[in-house]
C-alpha cells in the first residue's frame, strides 16, 4: 500500500499553486509564476507514475483481479445513517489511469504555456486558473462519493469557465465561455436528478455500495428500482439516463455539444488540456465509473449511449470536413472521437470478453489524450506561427516549422488509424467491439474513420503543404524549446501508446483481458483511412480547385455543413423565440406587474399612511391641543349619545 | 329685578366680555390689562355669592400676583407697540368651531342635567374662622396634608423658578 | 330676566372655560397662551364655588378646593413665566411656532 499522503498530494499540489498564484501572483511572483506551476505539476506527476506503478504491478492486483482500494474516506456531511458525502480517494483502473492522463498532459501544457502565454498581463492568473483547473479534475477522477465527484465536476466546469474566458476582453470569448458554462450547468440538472434517483434507489450515494446494490439482481434496492417504473423504464434506467446526459453535456455528445466549438476562444493549450484529455472525457469516466448499473440493471441507458456515441462521431466528423477554422476542426474531431469513446461503452457488455467495448473505451481515452493534445498544442505553434485560426492564411510551413510538422504528422497518422500508431491499437478495438455487438454502430464507426482520416490530412495539408508559404516579416521560429519538448514528448506517446496491453491493465470488471488482434478484421479500418488520407492527398497537397469543384457538387450538404447543420440557430431559436418569448415574456409580465405590483402597493399604502398621519406629528403644540379638543368632544359625543 | 339680579348680570358681563378681549385683542398689554378686569369680575362674583375670603384670594394672588407677574415678563420680551402674529384664518375658524361645538354641548349637558341639592339645611358660613379650623382639622374631611404638600410645592416652584431663570456661565470657558 | 341661579354660574364658567380655550388654541405669543390658561382655571374655580354654595351649603369642601388651585396656578404661573424668559434668552422669540425642536 503506498502512503496515502502521496496520493493525496497529487490533487494537492496544483490546488496549492493556485492557492499561492491566484493570491499572491500578479503582485509578488509575477515572473516565477509558470515556474512555480509547472514545478508544482512536474511533482504531480511524478506521483501519479509512482502510484500508477504501483498498483498496476505491485499492490493493485488481487487473485489476478484489479480491486479497488480507498485509502482515504472521510465522511463530510452526513444525511442520514447510509446517505452521506464522503470525502475520499478511489484507487482502481480507471482512476489510476487518469491521474497519470491527466497529471501528464498538464504538465505538457504547463511547459508549452511557459513559451505560449509568455509576457502576457494575466500570466500569473493563467497559471493559477490552470491549477485550479487540474485540481478540480484530479478530485473527479478520484471521487469515491458520486456526491464528490459532483462538487469537482461542478468546479472542473467553473474552472474551464475562466479559462475559456481568459481573454475577457475579447467579446467572442465572452460569449463562448457564458455558453460552455450554461449549455453544460444546463446537462448537469439532468446529473443532479440523476444523483438523486439513483441514491433514493439505492440508499447510499458511495459508488461502491451503489454499484454493489443496483448492479446485483439479488439486493433488494436493485428490485424495488426495476419494479418502479415510469413511461416503461425502470427508475434505474431513468436515474442512469439523467446522469448521462450530464456526462453527455461535459463530453459535448449531440445535441448538447454547441459549446465545444465555440470555446475555442480560450488559449489554445487550455483547449488542449480541457478539450483534448480531460474535461470533455469526465463524461466518459462518469458512464465508465457507473459501468455495471448501466450495463447490468440498464441496458436500455447503455443503448443510449452508444446510439448517441455514434451519432455524435458522425455527426461531428461531417462538420469538421467543412470547417476552415483549424481549432474548430480539432474541437469537432475531439467530439467525434468522444462519441467514439462513448458508443465503444454503449456496445459493452459487463465481464470478461463482452467487457471488450470498455477496456476499447478507456484505451481509446488514453490514446487520444495523448494525440489530441499533442494535435491542439502543434495548432497552437501553428497560430503562434502566423497569428491567425483560419487555414486559408496556412499553407507550406513545412519548411519553417520542421518539429511542429513532424509531430503533427504523427499526431494526425495516431488518429487516422494508421498501424502502429496508437489511435490504430485502440480505434481496431473499438471498432471491433461495435462489429461484435451492434451492426449498425459499427457500419457509423467505420464511415466515420474514413472521414476523420480525410479531414485530419485535409487540415495537415491545408496547414503545412498546399500554397506556398510568403514568409513575414518577422520569423521568430517556431517557439523555442519549451514550445517544442512538449510536441515531442507527446508525439513519442502518441505513436508508441498504442503497444501498451491495455486490456491486461483495464477492463470493466478488473480481471485482465487478453488482447485480440484479428488481422483479418483491420483490413476494412485501415484500408478506409488510406482511402481518406489519399483523397486529402488528390485534394489538398496542391492548392487546386478541386475542393471548390466537389464542393459546389453537393452545395446543400456542404453549406449546411458549414453551419454545422444549424444547431446553433435552432438552440437560438427554442431559447430566444419559444423559450423567451412564450415563457419568460408572461413571466416576467407577471413578475414585474403583479408580484411587484403587489409589493408596490402595500408599500405605497404604507407611505400614503405615513403621509397622510405624518402632519400629526408637528411638535405644534397648539395642535395637539385642537386634536385633544377634538377628541374630547368627539368622546363626549359617543359617551352621551351612543354609550349612555 | 332687583338690585341683587342687576349686579350679577353686570359682573357676568365684565367677565366674559374682557375675557373674551383679552384672548382675541392684538397688543398684549391690552390683553393682560382685560385679563386683570375679567378677573376682577370673577372676584366680583365671589362676592356676590359671599364668599369673601375666596374673593380677597383670588385679588390678592391672581390680581396682584400673577397678573402683575405676566405684565412684568411683557415687559422683558415684548418690544414696544409691536402687534401680536396672527394665528392662520383656517385654525382660528377650527378652534372657534370647535369650541363653541364643545360648549354647546357642555351647555346642553348642563340644563339637561338636575342637580340634588344636599339633604342638610344648616348654611356654614364661610368666616375665615370657619374655613381655618375646617381646612387644617386633622380628623375626618380635614386638608391638613394637603395644604403641606401644597406648601412644599410652592417652595419648589419657588426654586425651580429661580434655577430656570438663572443665566448659566457658557461652560466651555 | 330671571333670578341669577346655578346655572347661570355654570354658563359664565363654561362660557369662560371655551374662551379660554379658544385663545389657548389661536395664539402663538406663550405669555397670551398663558392667560388663556389662567382663564380657563378661573372658570374651573368659579365652578367649585358655585356647587358648593348652591349644592352643598353645609361644608366647605368645594372653598377649600378653590383655595388649592390658586396655589398651585400661581406656582405654575411663576414656573411658566420662567421658561417664557429662558426660551426669550434662549431663542429671541416666544412665538409657539418656533419651539418646536422637540418634534425631531
Amino acid at each position: 500500500m503506498p502512503n496515502v499522503i502521496y496520493i493525496l498530494l497529487i490533487p494537492i499540489l496544483p490546488f496549492a499553486a493556485f492557492l499561492l498564484l491566484g493570491l499572491f501572483g500578479r503582485k509578488y511572483i509575477k515572473n516565477g509564476a509558470g515556474i512555480i506551476g509547472t514545478l508544482c505539476m512536474l511533482i504531480a506527476a511524478a506521483l501519479a507514475l509512482y502510484i500508477a506503478y504501483g498498483y498496476f504491478f505491485d499492490y493493485g492486483k488481487l487473485d489476478g483481479v484489479y480491486r479497488k482500494i480507498i485509502p482515504l474516506k472521510y465522511n463530510w456531511l452526513e444525511f442520514s445513517p447510509g446517505i452521506s458525502i464522503d470525502m475520499g480517494i478511489v484507487l482502481d483502473p480507471i482512476s489510476v489511469m487518469m491521474l497519470v492522463v491527466v497529471t501528464f498532459i498538464s504538465l505538457m501544457v504547463h511547459i508549452y504555456s511557459l513559451g505560449y502565454i509568455k509576457g502576457e498581463e494575466r500570466f500569473p492568473t493563467y497559471y493559477a486558473f490552470l491549477g485550479l483547473f487540474t485540481f478540480s479534475m484530479l478530485g473527479l477522477v478520484i471521487s469515491t462519493n458520486i456526491f464528490q465527484m459532483y462538487f469537482f465536476w461542478e468546479l472542473v466546469g467553473v474552472s474551464s469557465f475562466l479559462l475559456i474566458g481568459y481573454y475577457y476582453d475579447k467579446p467572442s470569448a465572452v460569449a463562448a465561455c457564458k455558453k460552455a458554462f450554461i449549455v453544460t450547468r444546463f446537462a448537469d440538472l439532468g446529473f443532479l436528478i440523476g444523483i438523486l434517483v439513483l441514491s433514493y434507489y439505492g440508499g447510499t450515494l458511495d459508488f461502491n455500495e451503489l454499484i454493489q446494490r443496483l448492479a446485483s439482481p439479488e439486493s433488494n434496492e436493485f428490485k424495488t428500482a426495476i419494479a418502479s417504473s415510469f413511461l416503461g423504464l425502470s427508475a434505474i434506467t431513468w436515474g442512469t439516463v439523467l446522469v448521462f446526459i450530464g456526462g453527455a453535456g461535459k463530453s459535448a455528445m449531440f445535441p448538447l455539444h454547441i459549446w465545444l466549438p465555440d470555446a475555442m476562444e480560450g488559449p489554445t493549450p487550455v483547449s488542449a488540456l480541457i478539450h483534448a484529455a480531460t474535461m470533455v472525457v469526465a463524461g466518459v469516466f462518469l458512464v465508465a465509473r457507473l459501468f455495471p448499473v448501466f450495463a447490468i440493471s440498464a441496458p436500455e441507458a447503455l443503448n443510449l449511449v452508444g446510439y448517441v456515441g455514434a451519432v455524435s462521431a458522425l455527426f461531428a466528423a461531417v462538420i469538421a470536413c467543412t470547417q476552415t477554422d483549424i481549432k474548430r476542426v480539432l474541437a469537432y474531431s475531439t467530439m467525434s472521437q468522444i462519441g467514439y469513446m462513448m458508443f465503444a461503452l454503449g456496445v459493452s457488455g459487463y465481464g470478461g470478453e463482452e467487457g471488450l467495448g470498455y477496456t476499447a473505451s478507456m484505451f481509446h481515452l488514453f490514446t487520444h489524450a495523448m494525440f489530441k493534445a499533442l494535435l491542439f498544442l502543434g495548432a497552437g505553434a501553428v497560430i503562434h506561427y502566423v497569428h491567425s485560426n483560419d487555414m486559408k492564411d496556412m499553407g507550406g510551413l513545412r519548411k519553417f516549422m520542421p518539429v511542429t510538422h513532424i509531430t503533427f504528422l504523427i499526431a494526425c497518422l495516431a488518429i487516422a488509424g494508421v498501424p502502429p500508431f496508437a489511435g490504430f491499437f485502440s480505434k481496431e478495438e473499438i471498432l471491433l467491439a461495435a462489429y461484435q455487438h451492434n451492426t449498425s454502430i459499427y457500419w457509423i464507426a467505420l464511415i466515420t474513420s474514413g472521414l476523420t482520416a480525410f479531414y485530419m490530412f485535409r487540415l495537415y495539408f491545408n496547414i503545412f503543404w498546399n500554397k506556398e508559404h510568403h514568409a513575414h516579416g518577422e520569423h521568430h521560429g517556431e517557439g523555442g524549446f519549451v514550445m517544442m519538448m512538449p510536441l515531442i514528448l507527446l508525439a513519442i506517446g502518441a505513436a508508441g501508446a498504442g503497444f501498451i496491453h491495455f486490456g491486461e491493465f483495464v477492463s470493466s470488471d478488473g480481471a485482465p483481458l487478453a488482447s485480440v488482434f484479428h488481422l483479418q478484421f483491420s483490413i476494412a479500418p485501415v484500408a478506409l483511412g488510406f482511402a481518406g488520407i489519399l483523397v486529402a492527398w488528390i485534394l489538398y497537397k496542391k492548392q487546386n480547385d478541386k475542393p471548390d469543384k466537389i464542393a459546389a457538387s453537393v452545395k446543400s450538404l456542404y453549406i449546411a455543413a458549414y453551419h454545422k447543420f444549424y444547431i446553433d440557430e435552432l438552440y437560438l431559436f427554442i431559447t430566444k423565440k419559444i423559450l423567451f418569448n412564450l415563457i419568460g415574456r408572461p413571466v416576467a409580465w407577471i413578475d414585474r406587474h403583479i408580484v411587484d405590483g403587489l409589493m408596490n402597493a402595500i408599500g405605497d399604502l404604507t407611505r400614503g399612511i405615513a403621509e397622510l398621519i405624518k402632519g400629526f406629528q408637528s411638535g405644534k403644540v397648539q395642535q395637539y391641543a385642537l386634536y385633544f379638543l377634538c377628541g374630547a368632544v368627539g368622546l363626549l359625543l359617543l359617551f352621551i349619545y351612543i354609550w349612555h | 329685578m332687583t338690585g341683587s339680579t342687576f349686579i350679577f348680570y353686570m359682573l357676568a358681563a365684565l367677565t366674559l366680555v374682557s375675557g373674551f378681549l383679552s384672548v382675541t385683542s392684538r397688543q398684549i398689554f391690552r390683553a393682560a390689562i382685560y385679563l386683570l378686569f375679567s378677573l376682577l369680575g370673577i372676584a366680583g362674583l365671589y362676592f356676590w355669592m359671599q364668599y369673601e375670603f375666596i374673593a380677597a384670594v383670588q385679588i390678592v394672588v391672581y390680581v396682584g400676583g400673577i397678573t402683575v407677574l405676566i405684565i412684568f415678563s411683557i415687559f422683558l420680551t415684548q418690544q414696544a407697540g409691536e402687534l401680536l402674529a396672527v394665528q392662520k384664518a383656517g385654525r382660528k375658524l377650527f378652534a372657534a368651531l370647535a369650541s363653541f361645538c364643545a360648549f354647546g354641548i357642555t351647555m346642553l349637558q348642563v340644563y339637561q342635567h338636575s342637580f340634588i341639592n344636599a339633604a342638610d339645611n344648616n348654611v356654614m358660613e364661610a368666616s375665615v374662622t370657619n374655613i381655618g379650623t375646617q381646612m387644617l382639622s386633622t380628623t375626618q374631611g380635614g386638608y391638613a396634608l394637603p395644604f403641606e404638600l401644597v406648601s412644599i410645592l410652592l417652595l419648589a416652584a419657588l426654586i425651580g423658578c429661580i434655577v430656570i431663570a438663572m443665566r448659566l456661565k457658557p461652560v466651555n470657558q | 330676566m330671571m333670578e341669577p341661579g346655578l346655572y347661570h354660574i355654570l354658563f359664565i364658567s363654561a362660557g369662560l372655560f371655551f374662551i379660554g380655550v379658544y385663545g389657548f388654541l389661536t395664539r402663538r405669543n406663550l405669555i397670551t397662551m398663558l392667560m388663556s390658561i389662567e382663564l380657563i382655571l378661573n372658570s374651573v374655580n368659579l365652578n367649585f364655588i358655585a356647587f358648593n354654595k348652591y349644592l352643598w351649603p353645609g361644608k366647605l369642601d368645594g372653598l377649600f378646593f378653590t383655595i388649592f388651585i390658586i396655589a398651585i396656578a400661581a406656582a405654575e404661573a411663576a414656573v411658566a413665566i420662567a421658561i417664557i424668559i429662558n426660551l426669550y434668552r434662549t431663542h429671541r422669540s416666544i412665538d409657539v411656532e418656533d419651539a418646536e425642536q422637540l418634534k425631531y
